[in-house]
């Protein structure tokens, strides 16, 4: 069933989401596009909506991620405590290793 | 993830015209809105039979909204703002009553349906003429929809509550978790948050409106707001105190933006003073809101 694709980070590692702006039905948010955070676990392998968005079937399947940010780290001028964080699914082609 | 969870119900293209239609009335957790057969689930304000404006006269022109800046409103009563009334503009308002006027005016119809309502109309008409499914089928799906509220969630938190173990499992896999209760929650990848004494949980999706409408039901229309969208994940703290949520500087607020195959309940912390009370009565204090992260629980009455 599963295309066991390995999971390319692994948890607590820090990542870079692709700055990156291509058309098409993209999952990733612009606003944490180019940010570092970490990966809180990866939560398993699903259909890439970029391929859902354009009719087909979504394969291969992509690795989704949770990621967690730092606000401070988002907002240049946070406006709240250096330790609140927003968790983010991403999938596994918008990382790379910061 | 459970196997259950990996047909989910995301996007788009998938499993036929069939499938689309599912996804379209009862399935569509990305919810953005549109091809809904309620017109307007929200928004009260609309249709002002013509030459019945005789109250008011300034709201829905955006300029004289009661409050100063955009922002959530913490209860559902959803305005829409921005639709055009068609009246009032430039006029003295003072005139007494609209047949009063030599030349007749006429208030132009309300726009109600978007572009992509319009498309998803004119779709379940098609789907209806070319018999994929009969308009019994489609009040049937929105009748189940329609018996999905937050008092599924209220249980699956007061059992959470009330026995660790369930918590447990719970957070590790939801899915099995609200199996266990009798709800099932379909194709949904459902994670449950839980709110701790140094964490504090938010859930928005920033890019639509995905929302664990298998738990909740249908999304109070705060939570599909620009404004909501937006602002909880740049000033979460600010947003949180509009609702009456003032979380303490020690604590983390931590802002789930449901993006992908993921929808997300915050399990709320379990308020002082419920020793002793049983699931039924705990359910009770859950109010929805606790499980989108913008309140707290309730407290007990007594």
């Amino acid at each position: 069933m599963s295309t066991a694709l390995e999971a390319a980070f692994k948890e607590g590692q820090r990542v870079r989401v692709r700055e990156d702006y291509p058309p098409g039905h993209i999952r990733t948010p612009f606003y944490i596009r180019g940010k570092v955070g970490h990966v809180v676990k990866a939560l398993g392998e699903f259909r890439n909506p970029e391929r859902l968005g354009l009719g087909l079937d979504g394969s291969p399947k992509k690795t989704l991620y949770k990621v967690r940010f730092q606000q401070a780290d988002v907002w240049p001028n946070y406006n709240g405590p250096v330790h609140d964080s927003v968790d983010i699914d991403i999938y596994q082609h918008w990382l790379e290793k910061a | 993830m459970a196997e259950h969870n990996h047909d989910h119900d995301h996007g788009h293209g998938r499993g036929g015209i069939a499938g689309f239609f599912r996804r379209l009335f009862h399935g569509n957790e990305h919810g953005h809105d549109h091809p809904h057969p309620h017109p307007h689930e929200h928004g009260h304000d609309h249709g002002h039979a013509q030459g019945a404006h005789d109250h008011g006269h300034d709201h829905g022109h955006g300029r004289d909204h009661p409050h100063p800046h955009p922002h959530p409103h913490p209860h559902d009563h959803g305005h829409d703002h921005g639709h055009d009334h068609g009246h009032g503009h430039g006029h003295d308002h003072d005139h007494p009553h609209p047949h009063e006027h030599t030349q007749r005016e006429f208030q132009p119809d309300e726009k109600i349906h978007s572009y992509y309502q319009i498309l998803g109309l004119a779709l379940k008409e098609l789907l209806v003429e070319k018999n994929v499914v009969t308009g019994d089928e489609i009040r049937k799906a929105i009748a189940a929809r329609d018996t999905i509220t937050p008092a599924l969630g209220a249980r699956i938190v007061a059992k959470a509550w009330s026995d660790p173990a369930y918590k447990a499992r719970l957070l590790r896999d939801a899915g099995p978790a609200c199996q266990e209760l009798g709800i099932d929650i379909g194709p949904t990848n459902l994670d449950v948050v839980e709110n701790t004494d140094t964490v504090h949980n938010v859930v928005v999706c920033t890019l639509c409106s995905c929302y664990p409408r298998a738990i909740l039901g249908l999304p109070p229309s705060w939570y599909k707001s620009r404004e909501y969208r937006s602002r909880v994940v740049r000033e979460p703290r600010a947003v949180l105190k509009e609702f009456g949520t003032q979380v303490p500087e020690y604590m983390e607020v931590r802002v789930h933006d449901s993006t992908a195959d993921l929808r997300y309940l915050v399990l709320p912390a379990r308020p002082a003073g419920t020793e002793g009370m049983n699931e039924e009565q705990l359910a009770a204090l859950v109010n929805r809101d606790s499980m989108i992260g913008v309140a707290l629980a309730d407290a007990p009455k007594h």
